[in-house]
């Protein structure tokens, strides 16, 4: 956004058009600037949409010709937990939505509130992602090539993980939004000790932001370990019974393509002992952990079908929802952005352009959220 | 719909705070109605077949109150809504072209297939 210096040194265009301070001076008119900046930023989210549509058509022709895969993977997500994103997403939307409304309004210390509520949200949401992402890298439900589903959970190993009993990749995973918290705070304390009372107050919305991951982040493991019995998505009696399921559709797929992948062996079911299921069963009832993983790798020289196949949708999933997330933290960044400007003061009601852009933009994300929880979540 | 100040330039809608909140709730109610469906949907006797384009129907009602309400379409000039929306046409194009060519490499895999399941049969 191109911004004019506050002294217009245009003087003859002063006579004939009201150049607010932040019109630009190769604009006739703040409307001018806004239809321009408006065009822009749609023109933008065209090509965001059709960003995204490559992993759409990824996702369109594997499903299409790999419907069971999808049957059998989606099993993995909890259903109850990607609802709840969904609304946290839909409310930063209204939030975001009325903070629009009130930079149109000239409402700066309005829209300051609104802009923030959108960021706790946004990183809410990450939080509850964060809290997803990990439950299933627990279970080696990785990308297709990385792909080792053992349903176990390790135990933790980190001291935070064995005091708050949550696993490893959920620490790891808080340690960025720790240390940015961490540094909010102290920018905050040393902004207030020079006496830049606005820098405090904009670090400690940064600060207040950043928290959202937290809270997100105890509300997902909380909801998480309260749907998981609805679910399955980690219940052992459940998962016992999701080998077979597999095993069942997939008996005469055999177009295993790559048989260089080590990781094969171990994963799962073997497509030739139809006969088995009861001791199967049985394994996975007994010992959830290695030796059930030990009698299938006995039994199954042959990489499995399965494995393959629901890696490759994970390797979908974590690109389309990994490539959202960047889009929100893109947007937390953005909306950071505007806080500022509000704390200054600087929208009018002919200048309230970067609001309604970045608004946009956020309603964008939203908007692919709409139909990835769908494609994802609830499959059925 | 959109206020009427007077002493606001032409191109300012802000949009009523009534309005916003009625599609949140919307968008809620949506929400919670395609997790319904997709949890208790075949339950209640509804065929399986009918699951997917429910779930693409009333995503695409969430996307439609989202653009037209919170994104200001209803207000905005038209081109923009028209550059817009045009990508949806090149996204259908992008993925009905690929769909059109997801066979013709089929025959091949079948035969590396038939192969190498042929030398893991042997190698046992």
């Amino acid at each position: 956004m191109a911004v004019a210096d506050s002294h217009d040194t245009h003087d003859d265009h002063h006579d004939l058009y009201d150049h607010g301070e932040f019109i630009a001076h190769h604009f006739d008119s703040a409307e001018q600037q806004f239809d321009s900046g408006k065009l822009g930023i749609w023109l933008f989210l065209v090509t965001e949409v059709l960003f995204f549509s490559g992993l759409f058509v990824a996702y369109t022709l594997y499903r299409t010709n790999h419907p069971e895969v999808f049957e059998q993977a989606h099993v993995f997500l909890n259903k109850y937990l990607g609802g709840l994103n969904t609304i946290v997403l839909l409310f930063s939307s209204l939030t975001m939505a009325l903070g629009v409304r009130a930079a149109q309004l000239g409402r700066n210390k309005n829209c300051s509130v609104y802009i923030l509520i959108t960021m706790v949200c946004a990183t809410m949401f990450l939080g509850v992602k964060a809290v997803e992402y990990s439950h299933k890298w627990d279970m080696g439900i990785l990308v297709r090539s990385a792909f080792n589903l053992t349903y176990t959970h390790p135990t933790p190993t980190t001291e935070i993980g064995k005091a708050l009993h949550i696993s490893d990749y959920l620490v790891y995973l808080c340690i960025v939004p720790a240390l940015l918290l961490a540094g909010f705070l102290a920018a905050s304390v040393i902004s207030k000790l020079i006496n830049k009372a606005m820098l405090a107050k904009f670090m400690v919305a940064m600060a207040i932001t950043v928290s959202g991951y937290f809270l997100g982040v105890v509300v997902g493991v909380i909801f998480m370990s309260a749907t998981d019995a609805e679910t399955g998505s980690s219940h052992a009696s459940v998962i016992a019974e999701q080998p077979l399921m597999l095993m069942a559709s997939t008996q005469d797929e055999h177009d295993e393509g790559d048989h260089d992948e080590g990781d094969h062996d171990k994963a799962a079911a073997d497509p030739n002992h139809e006969g088995d299921h009861a001791d199967h069963e049985e394994h996975f009832g007994s010992h959830p952990a290695d030796g059930g993983e030990a009698s299938f790798d006995a039994h199954h020289p042959d990489p499995s079908t399965l494995s393959r196949d629901v890696g490759i949708f994970f390797s979908i999933y974590y690109c389309m929802t990994g490539l959202h997330a960047i889009h929100i933290i893109g947007g937390i960044i953005a909306l950071a952005w505007l806080y500022w400007r509000s704390l200054l003061g600087h929208w009018r009601t002919d200048y309230f352009g970067p609001v309604d852009y970045v608004g946009l933009y956020w309603h964008l994300v939203d908007l692919i959220w709409i139909y990835l929880f769908p494609l994802l979540y609830l499959i059925d | 719909m959109s206020e009427h100040h007077d002493d606001l330039p032409a191109f300012c809608h802000p949009v009523s705070t009534k309005l916003l909140f009625g599609v949140f709730f919307g968008l809620i109610g949506l929400t919670v109605l395609t997790v319904a469906t997709s949890a208790l949907g075949t339950g209640l006797g509804m065929p399986p077949a009918f699951a997917f384009p429910l779930a693409m129907v009333i995503a695409t009602m969430k996307a439609f109150l989202v653009c037209a309400f919170f994104m200001h379409m209803y207000w905005d000039k038209s081109f923009n809504v028209l550059a817009f929306l045009s990508s949806l046409l090149f996204v259908t194009l992008f993925i009905g072209m690929t769909m059109m060519d997801t066979g013709e490499y089929q025959p091949t895999i079948e035969a590396f297939d038939i192969n190498n399941l042929a030398n893991v049969e042997v190698s046992e």
